[in-house]
């Protein structure tokens, strides 16, 4: 992040205009003291808002996220972010946000399920367009009959977004995701727009312990001028494209330049990594390496599976578990690495098309290894007992020789 | 925790994690409910424990379950059925009625898991002691700690403090308190000792039950 002094960015070590002292992201992160506050996920998000420079802000009600996104119009009105508004939809939400990026300002939305997909055309745009946006999806069911409650489904349309995407398991996560998210999202060689994915209710509405970084330290601000773009030039690229599309065009040359800006866009999401392995301590979090059953899944999934590891446990067996924490970019070789040793692969998934065991399956060896489940979906529950039992019933038909897929 | 919307249900549950983590106990605690509207079932969850809890959801196997109003059992206004689904062994029931509302076969079913049924007029309790029933559920947190001594009396205090005084303690300390604000606070702080009083009777009521009767809560064990 450099170039702050010669552009006129507010200086490391300056207050904001709210008396919030603009502290060196390692600095924020690693050594500021943390204190502890027992709050609801909604309240989390506004934590880490209150802390992480948004210039600009769209709203726009929709369960599980309304109580977040009212809640950042508070910290407007308290002087905390710069702009905000309320879309007429989610769909005009998200490209009132581009506008705003486009302009070289940080912003900030919140959106969940059906909200989502109605705004979808616009995350693929952003990512083309390279602006480093951050949204909170607080998945929930996208289905009919309507639900609004938790299921993860929705992460599932993201994957081939080009936007970067990042599943949080509790509270924590969800403050550390937030405010890191722009520091990986915002990189000059990165510089794409990153979904952080909270579970509904599961996140959302559940009290939970956090350790906060001090009220009064904020991350930089977003420096424009360090972006691989120009913003909102109609003379040079992506704009440019926009302006007078190459659709216009329909020649090799056309084709040429899109297929090489999409794989731009997917190399920058790889080029994340060494950014997000620094601040979120690697990408996968590993329990129990050497255990022959493992575990493996991504948010609210991972905290059953820690009760189902504790239940196994107090039984004598050995379980291992793999948390995921970023989906985009997916730790593949991580995990075939965490995997090399397991028989028996199990992925507990909050929805009913089981993504996660593709995208598992997709990236290692001998994936009959691989049971997709269980699967709970439509807002059901993953009690730890049922991780368990599902487990146990598998192992009893693969002991008979009986391929189980899940 | 099983009741109708608008009873308190979530606020309850939040309460009493609140007040287990004063206590520098483990636990979270959230709520299920479908698109909000009053009289509709609501349903929350609190997990306490000596150690990190990350379990959440809809609890499946508790060990209490709380029913806010006699609609959940009588005309199933419950997300299970019976609403004693799932219940562990020497669990405990709390209703909110004075009237006998179990059929003989779910008395009989409780019974078999040696269940401890306890009714309090929660809502009566309320209503006497507070002036709304609106603090139904004070009466209900009450009974619950006075039967396990899950939490005490201090720890709950201190979370109402925090649910319900904090934002109003943060204005009203400025020196440029005006009259409207104070108002507003003397009301808060009414209400918050209304409500304190509602689940201390409660409390006491439950203490007693439970000495008289020398129960000793197995979810405690």
């Amino acid at each position: 992040m450099g170039g702050h002094e010669s552009n006129g960015m507010p200086q490391i070590g300056s207050m904001n205009k709210k008396g919030q002292i603009i502290t060196d992201p390692s600095e924020l992160f690693f050594l500021s003291p943390r204190t502890q506050a027992f709050l609801t996920g909604s309240e989390v998000i506004k934590e880490a808002v209150k802390r992480a420079s948004v210039d600009f802000s769209v709203a726009y009600p929709i369960t599980p996220q309304s109580e977040a996104s009212s809640l950042v119009g508070e910290l407007y009105a308290d002087g905390y972010v710069g702009d905000y508004m309320r879309g007429e939809s989610e769909f005009a939400v998200m490209g009132q946000c581009a506008g705003g990026a486009f302009g070289g300002a940080r912003v900030f939305t919140t959106t969940a399920g059906p909200g989502t997909l109605r705004a979808f055309e616009n995350f693929p745009m952003w990512a083309g367009s390279r602006l480093p946006i951050e949204v909170v999806f607080t998945v929930r069911g996208v289905n009919s009959p309507l639900s609004i409650q938790p299921d993860t489904l929705e992460i599932a349309f993201m994957l081939e977004t080009g936007m970067l995407l990042w599943h949080a398991e509790d509270a924590q996560d969800l403050f550390d995701f937030i405010l890191k998210g722009y520091i990986v999202a915002e990189q000059p060689e990165v510089h794409l727009p990153i979904g952080v994915i909270c579970d509904g209710f599961f996140v959302t509405h559940t009290k939970d312990m956090v350790l906060m970084t001090p009220e009064n330290r904020v991350i930089p601000h977003y420096n424009p001028y360090a972006s691989p773009v120009t913003c909102m030039d109609m003379e040079s690229p992506p704009v440019r494209m926009m302006r007078d599309p190459f659709v216009m065009k329909s020649n090799y040359i056309s084709y040429m330049t899109h297929a090489s800006w999409q794989l731009e866009v997917r190399a920058a999401i790889e080029r994340s990594r060494k950014h997000t392995i620094q601040l979120l301590d690697g990408l996968i979090e590993v329990e129990n390496p050497d255990a022959e059953i493992m575990l493996i899944s991504s948010g609210t999934a991972v905290s059953q599976s820690r009760e189902a590891v504790r239940l196994f446990r107090d039984q004598g067996v050995k379980v291992g578990l793999v948390k995921i924490k970023t989906i985009r970019p997916f730790p593949a070789q991580e995990v075939r690495e965490a995997l090399k040793n397991a028989k028996h692969i199990f992925v507990p998934e909050f929805n009913v098309a089981g993504w996660m065991a593709k995208e598992i399956k997709s990236v290692i060896d001998r994936s009959e290894r691989v049971v997709a489940g269980p699967h709970v979906a439509g807002g059901m529950t993953m009690p730890p007992e049922v991780i368990v039992e599902e487990i146990e019933r598998s192992l009893a038909l693969r002991g008979k020789k009986e391929l189980i897929h899940g | 925790m099983s009741g109708l919307g608008g009873q308190g249900v979530v606020t309850s549950a939040h309460i009493m994690a609140m007040a287990a983590s004063k206590e520098d106990k483990f636990a979270i605690s959230n709520p299920f409910f479908g698109a909000e509207k009053r009289m509709a079932p609501a349903e929350s969850y609190v997990r306490i424990g000596p150690e990190k809890i990350y379990d959440r959801g809809e609890l499946v196997y508790p060990d209490v379950v709380m029913i806010f109003h006699p609609q959940v059992i009588t005309m199933g206004k419950s997300y299970t059925m019976p609403f004693y689904s799932g219940i562990k062994k020497n669990g405990i029931v709390i209703i909110n009625d004075d009237i006998e509302l179990l059929t003989d076969a779910e008395k009989e079913d409780l019974a078999s898991m040696n269940v401890l049924v306890y009714y309090v007029p929660a809502t009566k309790m309320a209503l006497d002691i507070a002036g709304t029933e609106l603090s139904t559920n004070m009466a209900m947190i009450g009974s619950v700690a006075g039967l396990t001594n899950v939490i005490g009396m201090e720890a709950l205090d201190l979370a109402l403090q925090d649910r319900f005084g904090k934002k109003y303690i943060a204005s009203g300390g400025t020196a440029t308190l005006d009259e409207a604000i104070k108002k507003k606070f003397a009301k808060k702080e009414m209400l918050l000792q209304k409500n304190l009083d509602t689940i201390k009777v409660a409390f006491d009521q439950a203490t007693d039950y439970a000495k008289s009767k020398n129960y000793i809560p197995e979810v405690m064990a």
